[in-house]
């Protein structure tokens, strides 16, 4: 099991103001992610607990693309990983960020 | 004084030796290994019915239980090496050198006992360039083939996987060769006749169904949403703007959703009757939605489906089907249909590098092409043309004048970044290339071929290899779509904004597909049931993806 933690300034708050939603389930190749309104405006944090070690560059660089294109200000996201490809990742924040947003259920 | 009828003369002798086990043609089960020594000679060069989905299993066992003081240095000449026994046959030293095209279910063996030194290869081919062989230097001197039924005379009923038997039979019977069949049982009246009788010469009748492989059956269940975002890219990105009706796919879960999406998204894009019509395909299950709904005009096969006869006999007007109601396959002819007539193939592969080569060869996996390769690549002897053929040509180059230029086939991957087990699909160099050093291959096993690949999809975007200029830009297109890759991270991002946009590059957005629409909900079917209630329970299903 390996801890990750990524900090990133957003230029955008996340707009909606549900405080808070899951999506995703904990399987093999599958994550969950838990998005929590709790931050500042203009920050945004990503936490992540996975079972796949030594693809923290990978995390960075997903993360950091999220941050720029969903720009998820004041979003606090826990990742609970099982493995899962970096494509899935981006689609469950993207999805978080659309739930919390309301614009889908 | 020269004799011209050594051959015939061979022939009549090795039939002369199996005369004493055969009554007529038939033989009995208990002497089919006794056949086999009588009738092969050392050094022959033998097919051993191996194809993509059925198999010679009784004569693969009897060949392999042959006393190799007798029988020995054998060149297997077969399609497909797919049973332990075709493997056997090297370990016990009953056959030395080998020439084939797919090995899927024992790719890691082979692998093994070719760097073991125990397997000669001849090399790994395309189905098309085995068979083109058989008919000039690779020409069998027995082939072990087999049928579901035959009559007294040995017309054979080959049932709906015909797959290679013509075009094996063809070559052995008519160059003095030795044609032994298995079949499922003996009857008085053949269906339909697939093979004449008197182009076989000895008929043995096994005492349980031969093995067929179910190679095309993907279950809904599994396709991913990641699989379902480059189907949307490849319909709305590809099919469409190109108006692709005449078309060949792979076995991989991308294509199955392409064929799932058909009814849905492909309806609300109003594709229907604009593509996807004419097909080179196997009788893929995830085919049924989009046959159902009427969007399936014509359907040639390779081979057959397990589960799916039923439905084929009930659907003649888009299969192919004989006099007997059943489907009639045909594997050369339909690689033939895929080269020549078809004006796509789309399908995955499990490493692409940084030309747009791909092969399904890793470092301990030898699979081997299957149909890939002819799908896969251009036809340069093609003259007709077509709307996608000559839109291919014209992007490719502009700049001729458009009566003397060809036309290009579609060639397209399809894949995410990264496969099973977070392994990445792009890589700076193919493992195939190792193995040919090891092995001291003059070639490395290269499925497709950068230079015919026009096209490669991934959850980023579809990279246009026809509109790219020169190799940078080539490789930059490909770096442009390989995701979190080590060689997608690699790319300058400012190279891959330009290639963006010229329309090189597209990103989901650049189409207006949203990822977040990529659910499962559009499949329209997502489980194996969903494709039985769908064929109105004509489809069964074999037992493995039964879970209801």
């Amino acid at each position: 099991m390996e801890t990750l933690n990524y900090r990133h300034k957003a230029p955008q708050r996340a707009k909606g103001s549900k405080r808070q939603v899951i999506v995703g389930v904990v399987a093999s190749g599958n994550l969950e992610v838990l998005a929590e309104r709790v931050l500042p405006d203009s920050e945004c944090e990503v936490d992540i607990r996975t079972a796949a070690e030594g693809f923290g560059e990978i995390w960075q660089a997903v993360v950091a693309d999220f941050v720029e294109r969903r720009s998820p200000g004041g979003l606090k996201f826990s990742i609970n990983d099982g493995g899962a490809r970096p494509d899935t990742v981006a689609l469950r924040l993207a999805q978080a960020v659309s739930a919390i947003e309301g614009e889908r259920t | 004084m020269t004799t011209w009828d050594n051959a015939q003369r061979l022939r009549e002798s090795r039939k002369r030796a199996g005369a004493p086990y055969a009554q007529g043609k038939r033989v009995a089960k208990k002497d089919a290994t006794a056949l086999l020594e009588a009738v092969i000679r050392p050094g022959d060069r033998v097919c051993l019915e191996g194809d993509n989905q059925k198999q010679a299993d009784l004569l693969a066992t009897a060949l392999a239980a042959v006393n190799r003081e007798k029988i020995h240095d054998l060149h297997m000449v077969q399609s497909g090496v797919v049973l332990p026994e075709h493997l056997d046959l090297f370990e016990l030293g009953i056959a030395r050198r080998l020439d084939y095209a797919y090995s899927g279910p024992q790719s890691q063996r082979i692998a093994k006992l070719l760097f073991g030194g125990k397997i000669e290869l001849g090399a790994v081919h395309t189905y098309l360039e085995l068979f083109a062989r058989y008919y000039v230097d690779l020409t069998p001197q027995v082939a072990l083939i087999v049928a579901v039924s035959a009559d007294r005379e040995g017309n054979l009923y080959t049932g709906p996987n015909t797959e290679d038997t013509p075009a094996i039979v063809e070559a052995t019977a008519f160059k003095d060769g030795i044609v032994i069949a298995q079949v499922n049982e003996i009857v008085d009246k053949v269906p339909r006749v697939d093979i004449p009788g008197d182009w076989v010469d000895f008929v043995i009748e096994s005492d349980k169904p031969f093995y067929v492989e179910p190679l095309f059956t993907r279950d809904p269940g599994a396709i991913t949403e990641t699989q379902i975002l480059t189907a949307m890219l490849a319909i709305k990105g590809i099919y469409a703007p190109y108006g692709v009706q005449r078309l060949n796919h792979g076995i991989g879960f991308n294509t199955a959703a392409i064929e799932l999406l058909l009814p849905t998204y492909g309806e609300r894009l109003g594709l229907k009757g604009k593509v996807a019509s004419h097909w080179a395909l196997n009788p893929h299950p995830t085919l049924i939605p989009a046959i159902e709904s009427g969007w399936v005009k014509q359907v040639h096969s390779f081979g057959s489906e397990v589960g799916m006869d039923d439905y084929i006999r009930a659907r003649p007007d888009v299969f192919f089907t004989g006099p007997d109601g059943s489907l009639r396959s045909n594997r050369a002819f339909s690689q033939v249909a895929g080269l020549y007539a078809c004006d796509m193939f789309i399908g995955s592969t499990l490493q692409i590098d940084l030309q747009g080569n791909s092969s399904t060869v890793t470092a301990d996996r030898v699979a081997g092409f299957g149909g890939a390769p002819n799908m896969g690549s251009d036809a340069r002897g093609r003259r007709h043309p077509s709307q996608p053929w000559l839109q291919a040509g014209k992007e490719a180059d502009p700049d001729s004048p458009a009566a003397l230029r060809r036309g290009r086939k579609l060639v397209v991957q399809i894949g995410e970044t990264f496969g099973d087990k977070n392994v990445p699909l792009f890589v700076e160099n193919l493992d195939a290339l190792k193995l040919a050093t090891k092995l001291k291959l003059d070639l490395a096993p290269v499925m497709v071929y950068g230079d015919d690949v026009t096209h490669i999809v991934t959850e980023e975007g579809i990279a246009n290899l026809l509109l790219c200029r020169n190799n940078d830009e080539r490789e930059h297109a490909i770096r442009g779509v390989a995701g979190y890759t080590d060689v997608g991270r690699g790319r300058d991002r400012k190279l891959v904004q330009q290639l963006r946009e010229r329309g090189v590059i597209r990103r989901p957005e650049d189409l207006g597909i949203d990822p977040l629409d990529a659910d499962r909900r559009l499949l329209a079917a997502r489980s194996i049931k969903d494709l039985v209630r769908w064929s109105g329970d004509l489809y069964a299903p074999p037992s493995k993806f039964r879970n209801w």
